[in-house]
């Protein structure tokens, strides 16, 4: 495709891009307000009343309660059980018996309906984005308790922020401390962690030191070595928690801290920082020109293609030096670049499994409950949510999600939803529409003829469930 | 009609005859080519690094017990929780008890100080050469199991090449077929009234990404309601979870010869950088599992075993020495295990660099004798019959072979 994107086009490829698809209130609304206006709004979601999935998210009690009294609250069954042998009145809260499942299962419900309902389409669109950016697995030990308050309390807060600050932030977060170990690192010369009976904390952990410059900040070729990885962890020795499952909060433990000096990327370290090396690190690697073109380079990859064009790239690295990574001001210059509207981007992207069903029941306005079988299905496409095990999170690109058992899964979600076999979901057949208009929401004069007339062969709800599961509609 | 039958019919154009019945010599001419039979290639992937120090204990290297205070696994002659002894000088970990036997058959290779040579200690870059098979070079646009597939052109199954995980691996990715299948039973349309359309819709979409998947998948739907009736039912004995499950519809799947040549599997949860344990804990629960699986892969299979080498590996080692946490951090060289009727096991392969401080890899990793492409391309070659490797392992040519298939 050469030719421009049409004024319908745009408004599509900006829904698909900012948000989780089209629905057609959305494309009327960009319609009325104008595609710089309704970006305006969209970086700015203080701004954008979001009454409706407050209301949908009111089940979810989980979200709303500290990681210690979801520990209390929700704990294992041997945990259960002790406690209800020490405490016999405790027997049959209901609660106990669920276990830290529900909290997951929570925690997943939220995200899905989020990125369904939410008017701030961007901001959740933003809020997955540093979720995947930053993971953790939220199966890990204690983070079946932590990962609530990761996602409320440290993502959330700087989706649209600072980066310096959302990176702090999750360097000094329970969830990632324990998930990446740093909690455990200690200074192998420090005289508790020696001494100590069964003190689990006797020496360096290398692993969140590594993974904080490969994937958090300065890129696998940001220009590290194996020494900087040693040093930054000496750095970050004694940013802790104190029980993981207990009172849970970040604290530094000078006892175990390294006081050396140290040289992190040829930039001298003084002795007797304390926590303060760990600050100079995070903001030595916050400013470093690498952070800057690695984040814009996924941002883009995200916003934009696969492959971004180097240009879009660059002008997203100018702006975040410039703007001291601020993350809006790094998303206006993708949007505003005109690499962002070129035919070349148009269904550029492979929709990940997230995506996919979000756009789906938005496209579709399915009625969607709290479901653990929408939950399922995006497992069985590849993406549990918060359940990514290695620390890269879920990869970003088209040829992860085209295996011939992830279509099959779309394909038969796609049938399913139509069909209204998935509980939790509703759609109503007379509101959807015919295929003709539904292919105008999805991808305007962009069906190819194959599908074209696969679709006039066709009719009422399954030339839906054909449209979604086309080719057309795997991409966004 | 049986599948090497209407193979034999549409690759000799003669598709057509199977509207009527089709002369018996050509049904005689089908059956004697034994497309379905044929061999077989497993790769496990342990994904996460796993700690090959602990899986293969070189229990009489001195180093080995004063770098591992806390994790090291006793000798051989300890009252319990002791190493399995191989050889007098390498042991299995104890967890790993039910491959003694397999081992004791000659059926189970060892091959220690093996991985990638590239001194990578990313997870996602070091498990990524591994796949692309050109360690250091990150342009390769394809796997090496898919560039053999592509390579050997043979027979057309849409089985020849499968991984039983959601994504399609690097490893199987690339421009020759490649199926992912979790579950047998689930690979079908639960609208089977959308199957025409849906199939010529992906069949003539201009997406390539689309067509590729789309071609394999509908091509392997067919096939299998075609086949399934050959194909056993799952057996008892694997353990719970995915990597049992994904053995489990290998093992059908070689058993009911529908073209299988290469499959992939992968079991993960080895980056132990804490509380790993030492006979018992986090690493001997991933070890037993791993074992358990294997074994009864090799117990299902029986005979079929003789048709099927099976690889592991994973993406680098761990540190020699054990780190503050009672853990291990990232290393270097790790050790693999090949498994199959065509293995000449009970040998620990490969040259011992040794633990000493001076001899570890940048003082701390132990170091690499064995390039894992060693080890993959003598069983492509000497198991697959695929002579030339210069497609499938470019720029790559190993020193000695080392003898590892009969």
């Amino acid at each position: 495709m050469s030719a421009p994107l049409t004024q319908e086009q745009k408004v599509v490829h900006l829904l698909n891009r900012t948000g989780f698809g089209p629905t057609r209130e959305e494309v009327e609304k960009v319609r009325r307000m104008g595609i710089r206006a309704y970006l305006d709004e969209q970086l700015h979601p203080d701004r954008i009343p979001d009454g409706l999935v407050e209301e949908k998210l009111a089940g979810l009690k989980t979200m709303r309660l500290s990681s210690r009294e979801l520990i209390d609250l929700y704990p294992t069954p041997q945990q259960a059980k002790q406690r209800t042998n020490q405490n016999p009145e405790m027997t049959g809260r209901q609660e106990l018996m669920q276990g830290p499942r529900v909290v997951i299962l929570e925690l997943q419900q939220a995200r899905l309906l989020r990125a369904v309902y939410s008017q701030r389409q961007l901001y959740e669109v933003m809020a997955d984005f540093w979720s995947n950016h930053f993971n953790i697995f939220a199966a890990k030990g204690a983070d079946r308790w932590l990962s609530t308050s990761y996602d409320r309390d440290t993502i959330r807060p700087h989706a649209l922020g600072r980066f310096e600050d959302l990176l702090r932030a999750t360097a000094q977060s329970p969830a990632m401390l324990f998930y990446l170990d740093n909690w455990l690192s200690a200074s192998p010369n420090a005289t508790i962690a020696r001494f100590a009976p069964n003190n689990r904390r006797r020496g360096l952990n290398e692993n969140y030191a590594r993974e904080l410059m490969e994937l958090h900040t300065l890129g696998v070729d940001g220009g590290y070595t194996q020494k900087d990885v040693q040093e930054v962890a000496r750095c970050f020795t004694g940013w802790t928690i104190r029980q993981p499952r207990g009172e849970g909060g970040f604290y530094f433990e000078p006892r175990i801290h390294d006081p050396g000096e140290k040289i992190v990327l040829g930039r001298r370290i003084p002795a007797g920082g304390g926590m303060d090396d760990g600050l100079t690190v995070l903001d030595l690697l916050a400013h470093h020109p690498s952070t800057a073109r690695f984040i814009s380079l996924k941002l883009a990859r995200r916003f934009v293609s696969d492959h971004p064009p180097p240009s879009i790239v660059n002008k997203a690295a100018e702006a975040f030096r410039q703007s001291d990574g601020d993350i809006p001001t790094v998303l206006r210059a993708i949007f505003e670049a005109p690499e962002f509207f070129a035919p070349e981007a148009f269904q550029a992207k492979v929709k990940m499994p997230l995506e996919y069903v979000a756009s789906a029941l938005r496209a579709t306005g399915a009625e969607v409950q709290l479901s653990h079988q929408l939950l399922r299905y995006l497992g069985r496409m590849g993406e549990p949510l918060f359940l990514a095990q290695p620390p890269t999170g879920y990869p970003d690109v088209g040829s992860s999600w085209t295996s011939p058992d992830m279509l099959l899964t779309r394909m038969n979600f796609a049938s399913d939803l139509i069909a209204n076999r998935i509980p939790g979901s509703r759609v109503q057949r007379e509101t959807l529409g015919d295929g003709d208009s539904f292919a105008r929401l999805i991808a305007p004069d962009a069906l190819s003829p194959t599908t074209r007339s696969a679709l006039s062969a066709t009719e009422g709800g399954q030339s839906i469930a054909l449209l979604m599961a086309a080719p057309e509609f795997q991409r966004r | 009609m049986n599948f090497a039958r209407r193979r034999f019919l549409k690759s000799t154009g003669l598709g057509f005859l199977a509207l009527g019945l089709p002369p018996s010599f050509l049904v005689r001419a089908a059956e004697a080519q034994q497309i379905g039979r044929g061999k077989a290639l497993v790769v496990v992937f342990q994904r996460g690094a796993m700690d090959g120090l602990n899986a293969v204990i070189p229990f009489k290297d001195r180093d080995y017990y004063s770098f591992r205070p806390s994790i090291a696994i006793a000798e051989p002659a300890s009252p319990e929780n002791r190493v399995i002894d191989l050889d007098g000088f390498y042991g299995l970990h104890p967890a790993l008890a039910p491959l003694k036997s397999i081992y004791d058959k000659g059926q189970l290779a060892i091959v220690h100080a093996a991985g990638s040579p590239d001194n990578t200690r990313s997870h996602f870059d070091a498990q990524d050469y591994m796949e692309i098979g050109t360690p250091g070079i990150k342009s390769t646009p394809d796997g090496w199991l898919n560039r053999y597939l592509n390579e050997k052109k043979k027979d057309e199954s849409p089985f020849r090449g499968v991984a039983v995980t959601a994504q399609l691996p690097r490893m199987l990715a690339g421009s020759a077929p490649a199926l992912t299948l979790s579950s047998i039973e689930e690979f079908r349309l639960r609208n089977e009234s959308m199957a025409g359309a849906l199939q010529k819709l992906y069949a003539n979409t201009t997406d390539s990404l689309f067509r590729l998947g789309g071609q394999n998948l509908f091509a392997a739907m067919n096939e299998l309601k075609q086949v399934q009736a050959k194909i056993p039912a799952s057996s008892e004995g694997y353990p719970n979870g995915r990597f049992g499950a994904g053995l489990t519809q290998i093992a059908r799947l070689i058993k009911a010869d529908v073209g299988l040549e290469i499959a992939f599997t992968e079991i993960e949860g080895w980056d132990t950088h804490v509380n790993q344990g030492g006979a018992t804990g986090q690493m001997a629960n991933r070890l037993k599992e791993l074992a358990d699986g294997l074994a009864a892969f090799y117990r299902d299979l029986g005979d079929r075993m003789s048709d099927v080498v099976l690889v592991t590996m994973s993406e680098f080692g761990r540190t020699a020495r054990e780190n503050g946490n009672r853990g291990t951090d990232h290393g270097h060289a790790n050790v693999m295990f090949a498994l199959g009727g065509p293995v000449r096991g009970g040998k620990v392969y490969g040259r011992w660099p040794g633990l000493a401080p001076e001899v570890l890899y940048e003082g701390r990793d132990l170091n690499l004798t064995t390039d894992f492409r060693a080890v993959c391309g003598e069983v492509i070659a000497r198991h697959l019959g695929q002579k030339d490797l210069n497609k499938i392992f470019p720029g790559f040519r190993a020193q000695a072979p080392l003898g590892l298939i009969a």
